[in-house]
């Protein structure tokens, strides 16, 4: 069985009377693809949340690689390779895109305090990012900012950061949302260029793409799990039939 | 907003600017002697004003009370050259790490408050810090100010002069070396750190960046270069005044700050000049309404975007060109 990266015990997340996550166990193990749905208020992103040490659970623990880190601060984690993306896209709208892949590996390695050295020096983390730029097809876009770029294409620098933090676990927050239909496939692409061993959780409301994506489905509906399973054993369940697909009976 | 290019521009580019400032010097000094004390006060300020821009422009904290470390570097310098030593170089590193310890102290305790609530605090510690040199008459002087100290030779070589030379030489070498050096910072991974934070907070926080950390450094080598600024403007008055540490000072370092314009330390500069220009000659024509000139510039320039400002010179350029062009030239 390959390498346990993330478990959540018990995770409860309640904002006075309003439990808005219900004592959660999700595991991710190396290489896995987890789809993770529910209708709007079921508390998927805040599960992201909680995991990635944004909001700090009500109860529960969340461990990644064995170490319980739910006292661990969103900057540590990531440290451990824990990265997310978000539903709404979140960068630095003026920065060319380049440089904030190249932000985000002086993130990674350490080096993004460092006073002295003009970042033009940093010649190694500049080919990586436009690597990892030419990876993602973006070679062009590298001068651009991203009040310059279509939706999709900002889409796109999000997991170009993602990819720049080397993570072990990813969590994909929507990643098609605000998509248009015609740029969903260079998101489908760029997500196939990710490395087999990541751990994937994705939340998505485009049910093709997360049933075709994911090789584990989680259901969420009001903040518990209503269901779990295969995406075959998802797509018979008839409470999610019921509740997420639309049908009846 | 501060923006970066992705490319460092070419030598010839990075150098011409500070080759441009230092033919002003020389230009100042030989062509308008007279105006020499007056120019060494505007380079101590524009020092400040451009901490300042570390601060606002590059980090995005909106600061009303950066006039602290200024006023804390003036005392500092001003104390040592009173009781230890008038060595001008001591006191501006005396200055410096005064305006650093304030910066970093109030720092711990500032950067956990964002917009507003960080804003009214600062101009709460400036006013303690004020207030503090108010009752401490035997060392600041209280509402005399502290004075009666003297400085030494610069370097061992040359003692302030009555016409503002060696002032002059002196707070333009400070200031060029400290452009320098802020513009060198800034060029680094923190910087771009730090304009990152300034842009998206969220971003950087899911990048694994220590936000408080990062902006807690940058507020402290913005107090060391503020303190610095008011080590020199201390050194060439050779008096401190509880002015220094005032909200007022801060509150026109800002104006000076907007009107050349945020995020790339040049602006701060000519918005110093600028300001201060118009100060000394529109108060003298005008001691009572120069400040509508002032206004009237800062309105004009938040409301007309910079990008409009460089588009309309191109095209007066360029008509310029074609007006100067021979009549063949065009066809």
């Amino acid at each position: 069985m390959s390498e346990l990266l993330l478990e959540t015990r018990q995770l409860r997340k309640s904002f006075g009377g309003l439990h808005v996550t219900r004592d959660i166990n999700l595991v991710l193990r190396a290489g896995d693809k987890v789809g993770l749905i529910g209708p709007n208020g079921a508390g998927k992103t805040t599960l992201i949340n909680l995991i990635t040490g944004v909001l700090a659970p009500s109860a529960g623990a969340v461990h990644l690689g064995g170490e319980d880190v739910s006292a661990l601060s969103q900057a540590q984690r990531v440290k451990r390779g824990l990265v997310r993306t978000f539903q709404i896209t979140q960068l630095a709208p003026t920065l060319p895109v380049r440089l904030q892949v190249e932000m985000a590996i002086h993130e990674r390695q350490g080096t993004v305090g460092g006073f002295w050295k003009p970042r033009s020096s940093y010649s190694a983390v500049q080919d990586e990012s436009q690597a990892i730029l030419q990876s993602l097809r973006m070679a062009g876009l590298a001068a651009r900012a991203p009040v310059e770029l279509a939706y999709g294409e900002q889409r796109l620098v999000e997991i170009a950061l993602a990819m720049a933090l080397r993570p072990r676990v990813l969590l994909l927050d929507e990643p098609m949302a605000g998509v248009p239909s015609g740029e969903g496939q260079v998101v489908l692409d760029a997500l196939a260029t990710l490395p087999a061993d990541l751990a994937i959780l994705m939340i998505e409301h485009d049910m093709d793409l997360v049933f075709n994506f994911a090789d584990r489905m989680m259901v969420l509906a009001e903040g518990a799990v209503l269901a779990e399973g295969s995406p075959a054993e998802i797509r018979r369940h008839p409470a999610v039939r019921a509740a997420y697909l639309g049908e009846e009976g | 907003m501060t923006s970066l290019s992705l490319h460092a521009p070419p030598l010839w580019r990075q150098v011409l600017p500070y080759a441009a400032l230092l033919g002003l010097a020389l230009l100042i000094y030989f062509v308008f002697p007279d105006q020499l004390p007056m120019a060494a006060r505007i380079a101590a300020l524009a020092i400040f004003v451009m901490s300042l821009d570390l601060v606002v422009g590059y980090g995005g904290l909106a600061t009303l009370g950066h006039s602290a470390m200024y006023g804390v570097g003036a005392y500092a310098a001003g104390l040592l050259a009173t009781h230890l030593t008038g060595n001008p170089l001591l006191g501006l590193l005396a200055g410096a790490c005064a305006g650093a310890v304030l910066a970093l102290l109030s720092g711990l305790f500032l950067l956990r408050y964002e917009g507003l609530t960080f804003l009214m605090l600062t101009i709460a510690i400036s006013q303690i810090a004020q207030n503090l040199a108010s009752k401490l008459r035997q060392w600041t002087g209280g509402d005399d100010g502290l004075s009666g100290f003297t400085i030494q030779k610069i370097l061992g070589l040359a003692s302030f002069d009555l016409q503002g030379r060696v002032a002059f030489v002196y707070c333009f070498a400070v200031m060029f070396i400290c452009l320098w050096l802020m513009r060198r910072l800034m060029a680094s991974p923190f910087g771009l750190a730090c304009v990152g934070i300034h842009q998206n907070r969220q971003r950087m926080a899911a990048l694994g960046t220590r936000i408080r950390w990062q902006l807690l450094k940058l507020y402290t080598i913005a107090g060391a270069f503020a303190g610095i600024s008011g080590a020199l403007a201390a050194q060439v008055a050779q008096i401190v005044g509880l002015d220094s540490l005032g909200f007022e000072l801060s509150a026109e370092a800002l104006v000076m700050l907007v009107l050349g314009g945020a995020g790339n330390l040049w602006g701060a500069l000519v918005g110093t000049v600028v300001f201060a220009s118009i100060h000394h000659w529109a108060s003298t024509l005008n001691p009572y309404h120069w400040l509508f000139i002032i206004g009237g510039m800062l309105v004009t320039m938040v409301l007309v975007p910079r990008e409009r400002w460089g588009q309309a010179l191109s095209r007066r350029l360029q008509l310029f060109r074609r007006a100067a062009a021979p009549s063949g030239a065009s066809s």
